[in-house]
């Protein structure tokens, strides 16, 4: 009913704006073209300064109504030198901006048409073609210059006492697997994925470095400490979006994908920041993956070393999991860390793709 | 001048073929005995009829794409409420009046699809190209009016194959308009990678080959069939771009039809191009080495010309208009042809910025960056041209020059958020948010949009021998720009708190950073509705004027200076009735000299004869280079 009535509005509107075009149109032809024309020049140009004038104090107004929804400080050390080139790039560009939209409405309104003034034949200017050519180049070197720095500083390679964390993307979860004691991510193989023998990730148990390595479905980070992912797809693209440390990369099956950061703000840190008690830092799926893209989101905890000794300390490694599995069940396997159990999600609940029950 | 006698002198003979004889000397095609309705409307060889016909089909499309945007907005806008119709229209993919996510992303992808393949690419190039480049530049009609046909043809048949894919049981193809392997090889990923992408593939490999008819035949015409006097350097700004656009499009479209290719062999025969070490519905596949990336870069390499195919022609038709309603010349023809090149050039060099956190070699990527931002040279250099062009103008605000107008500030608008995005480091951040929505928006979407607008008012009066009414005219402008920017503009800060592109809902406890956006996404969907209703009212105005609409009088309604205006109010077949008329000058003497327009068909007067011998204009440079 509501929609009926709101087309029916519609319509209404429409057919007495129609008219009103209409009658306008009759009165052009009857004033003459030329009376008609200057009068449109009129309003037109007025509306043309308007817009400037009323668009500028829009973005004001949007800025303030907005700022307070933005990220919080960035949380690593990379993020921080992200939001640095960003304030750059924001001057730099803000300004041309201002100066190129200004200029455009303002003579808009200057030169509206008037029968006391003639147009000036003015078809070219070497010098200043020359001026804002080469102004922009240097303008874009300087950019490129600033970008490529951090560029380079961001792709590099990772600190030798980085920690090391295996991030796997599948529809419509993460996991994230750990080295355990001996330091070393054990070998693994596609083939090997069998979900129902706790084996979600292909792990291949005749792989010694296998044996300590633990799964989770939350990813610990130590404050202050470099990590490096190693990123893995299992069957589409994903992508590791971390808006808090400004950094995302994409997850592809069959090629495996790095990205270091330093976080650099705890949790319970960024929680006071916020003042919200409640905070989480979020990964978050950047690449669209199927229908259940939207709610492919992981939490992650950034705490001191002594706390993530302490979370180590009590994760069970997937072998025993797996083993576990291939004999009768044992009572305990409701462990945080066993992936099976702390995932379940809405959009992993209708997926036959997820194949963790 | 020996120039011109080398390329143009066949211009006329190779055209008069003996029916387009036959008609030009009877007038006006409208008399035409033989043909009848379906050879002169639907099948018709004529590329003014041609140009409508692309025209037409285009807005279709951009009804239906827009409507799902409204769609979807609503999703986004309102996702705690239900809308009974949806059920009513889309049945089982909206329960109990409540989108499914699936048809969610089914409708942002033909929503993309759609309206840069065929509304933005066929619908604009296919109208302007067709229409103006015989008209402007003094032909009877395109090169091979056969093949010009077929082009419309294959678009239309792309146009049904589309169109019957938003029918199926298992719904149209749901994985973005850049249908990324392997979400789109796998028919296990998606419902809509099953049928529905089959019939994607299927309409997007008809529609690559009528782009190539249509640009092959766009080159050659421009190349072959110019008017007596008409160098190239004396075509008028929207030829050019036209010209640049067809080659574009012929270069990079085939890479597209090739990705294609692979991708259906991944498909249906079981190879590995795209595919590699993947467990997918509880399986392992066999699929070894592929590389899902070798399909971005296959796609990017006519992704990214592809924007600059939606941008040309609306940067010619701006820099055509505004100096026709500024009354003055363009500011630096040369410059802006010289620019129109570099980003053509450019534009084949930047493809994987779309691809910086693909994992790409970082020192790959530098250079990606460095030419990225090199493009906004040209770019700039275009902006500063256009601004000087109005500057002491006398500018007429008909609705084509605001529409002109408001291209060029909303490509400004766009086009520096480029300079963001093409930073890598940046990037890494801005990828996949909203930001990226806001940018591509602003600078290819809605200001191609306004190009299309402001040649179409522009144009209309040549088209159908009447004029769209001016009040709605101005009212669908003022709409539609201020819509446009409170629409795009809050959405970069959506995408500065990182929130994601392609989310179907953000859900309030794992979400609620991006949760607390909801009132503005309700703002915007709001506004976008009454955008999209504003369109349909252009739409009304559009059709009514064409049966209803204030008949022309005028020949040269616009007092312009280019060719078209010189044909009879109502085109023939063959467009001249007698001779193709010579030209003499370029395109742009407009208050030269004190007088208000000199078309180009006036002869040098003895002054100008005399200037040519010492002053540095863009044509006497040119002839002098000769
Ligand atoms: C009424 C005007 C429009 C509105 C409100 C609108 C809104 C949107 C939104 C919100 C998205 C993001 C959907 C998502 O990622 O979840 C989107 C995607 C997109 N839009 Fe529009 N849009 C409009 C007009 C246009 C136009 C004129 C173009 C032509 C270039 C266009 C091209 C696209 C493309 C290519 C995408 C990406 C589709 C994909 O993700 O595969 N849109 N639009
Ligand atoms: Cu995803
Ligand atoms: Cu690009």
């Amino acid at each position: 009913m509501a929609v009926f009535f709101a087309i029916l509005m519609a319509l209404l509107l429409f057919v007495v704006i129609f008219q009103i075009a209409k009658a306008s149109e009759y009165v052009a032809v009857l004033k003459g073209e030329k009376s008609s024309r200057a009068q449109a020049n009129k309003v037109n140009a007025f509306l043309m300064i308007s817009f400037l004038v009323l668009g500028l104090f829009g973005v004001y107004f949007c800025n303030e109504e907005l700022k307070d929804k933005l990220l919080p400080r960035a949380a690593s050390i990379q993020g921080v030198a992200i939001d640095h080139m960003m304030n750059i790039t924001l001057v730099i560009t803000g300004i041309v901006f201002l100066a190129t939209q200004i200029t455009l409405f303002t003579f808009a309104f200057r030169y509206r048409s008037s029968e006391k003034r003639k147009a000036k034949y003015f078809p070219e200017n070497n010098k200043l073609e020359l001026a804002w050519t080469i102004i922009p180049a240097l303008a874009m070197t300087v950019l490129v210059g600033i970008g490529l720095k951090h560029w380079f500083e961001l792709t590099s390679e990772a600190p030798a006492n980085a920690m090391v964390v295996e991030v796997t993307g599948h529809q419509f979860n993460w996991f994230f697997r750990y080295p355990g004691k001996d330091g070393e991510l054990g070998k693994k193989n596609y083939q090997l994925i069998d979900p129902g023998k706790n084996n979600p990730l292909g792990q291949d148990w005749s792989d010694p470095a296998n044996q300590d390595d633990f799964v989770s479905s939350v990813l610990y980070l130590v404050v202050n400490r470099p990590v490096k992912l190693i990123i893995n797809s299992q069957d589409v693209v994903h992508d590791v979006g971390l808006p808090y440390f400004r950094l995302k990369m994409d997850a592809v099956p069959g090629i495996p994908t790095t990205l270091w950061f330093t976080p650099t703000i705890t949790t319970a840190q960024m929680a006071r920041i916020t003042g919200d008690d409640n905070f989480t830092y979020k990964l978050i799926c950047d690449q669209l993956c199927g229908k259940g893209h939207y709610s492919m989101v992981a939490n992650i905890v950034v705490e001191t070393q002594a706390e993530f000794d302490q979370f180590v300390s009590q994760q069970k490694p997937q072998y025993q999991f797996a083993m576990a599995s291939l004999k009768p069940p044992p009572a305990d396997t409701s462990s945080k860390a066993a992936p099976a159990d702390t995932s379940a999600k809405p959009a992993a609940a209708g997926s036959g793709a997820s194949g963790l029950r | 001048m020996s120039h011109d006698a080398t390329l143009n002198p066949q211009g006329e003979a190779i055209q008069l073929t003996p029916a387009h004889a036959h008609d030009a000397h009877a007038g006006n095609g409208h008399e035409h005995h033989h043909d009848s309705f379906i050879t002169r409307y639907i099948f018709s060889q004529d590329h003014k009829i041609i140009a409508r016909q692309f025209l037409i089909t285009g807005m279709v499309w951009a009804i239906i794409g827009a409507f799902f945007s409204v769609i979807f907005r609503l999703q986004l806008g309102f996702p705690d409420k239900t809308f009974p119709w949806m059920e009513t229209i889309f049945g089982h993919w909206a329960k109990g009046g409540r989108l499914d996510p699936e048809f969610y992303y089914a409708l942002t992808t033909m929503h993309g699809t759609v309206l840069i393949f065929f509304v933005l690419t066929a619908g604009l190039s296919g109208t302007f190209s067709n229409f103006l480049i015989p008209l402007q530049l003094g032909a009877r009609d395109m090169a091979s009016p056969f093949l010009n046909m077929l082009s419309y043809w294959f678009f239309f048949l792309a146009s049904v194959i589309m169109f019957s894919s938003l029918f199926l049981q298992t719904g149209p193809f749901q994985g973005g308009w850049t249908a990324y392997p392997p979400l789109s090889a796998l028919r296990a990923a998606s419902q809509g990678s099953d049928r529905g992408m089959d019939l994607w593939l299927a309409s997007m490999a008809t529609f690559v080959i009528s782009q190539l008819l249509a640009g092959l035949n766009y080159i050659s015409t421009i190349l072959n069939m110019r008017t007596k006097g008409m160098s190239m350097t004396r075509m008028p700004l929207t030829i050019w771009a036209f010209f640049f656009t067809a080659i574009l499009g012929v270069l990079s479209f085939p890479v597209l039809f090739s990705s294609f290719i692979l991708l259906i062999f991944d498909r249906t025969l079981g190879t590995s191009f795209y595919l590699s070490d993947i467990f997918i519905g509880g399986h392992a596949l066999p699929n070894q080495g592929g590389s899902p990336i070798l399909y971005q870069h296959l796609f990017w390499f006519l992704g990214h010309p592809e924007v600059y195919i939606v941008m040309l022609p609306g940067m010619g038709i701006a820099s055509e208009l505004l100096a026709t309603h500024a009354r003055k010349p363009i500011f630096g023809y040369l410059a802006m042809v010289g620019s129109l090149f570099a980003i053509f050039v450019l534009s084949f060099t930047v493809w994987a910025h779309h691809m910086f956190v693909t994992g790409m070699n970082p020192f790959l990527g530098a250079f990606f960056v460095l030419l990225t931002l090199l493009i906004a040279v040209p770019s700039a250099v275009k902006v500063f041209n256009w601004i000087t062009t109005i500057w002491k103008g006398n500018i007429n605000f008909v609705p084509p020059m605001l529409f002109a107008m408001g291209f060029v500030s909303l490509f400004i608008s766009g086009g520096l958020t480029g300079i963001w995005l093409g930073n890598s480091a940046l990037d890494l951040h801005l990828h996949d948010t909203y930001f990226v929505i806001a940018h591509f928006h602003l600078v290819m979407g809605v200001s191609a949009f306004f190009g299309m607008f402001a040649g179409i008012y522009h144009w209309f009066p040549k088209m159908f021998g009447r004029y769209l009414n001016q009040t709605l005219g101005y009212i669908h402008f003022w709409i539609t720009f201020t819509g446009a920017y409170l629409i795009f503009w809050p959405m970069h800060y959506e995408g500065l708190a990182g929130m994601p592109r392609r989310y179907y809902e953000f859900n309030a406890d794992s979400l609620g950073i991006y949760h607390q956006f909801q009132g503005l996404n309700e703002v915007i969907s709001v506004v976008a509705i009454v955008v999209f209703l504003t369109q349909l009212m252009f739409v009304f105005n559009f059709f009514y004027s064409i049966f209803r609409g204030r008949k022309v009088t005028d020949q040269n309604p616009w007092k312009s200076n280019t060719l078209e205006w010189t044909t009879p109010i109502k085109v023939g077949h063959g467009n001249w009735p007698g001779e193709i008329p010579e030209v003499y000058r370029w395109p742009y003497d407009y208050s030269k000299n004190g007088v208000d327009y000199t078309p180009q068909t006036v002869p040098l007067s003895p002054e100008e004869q005399e200037e040519l011998a010492h002053v540095a204009h863009p044509e006497t440079i040119h002839e002098r280079q000769l």
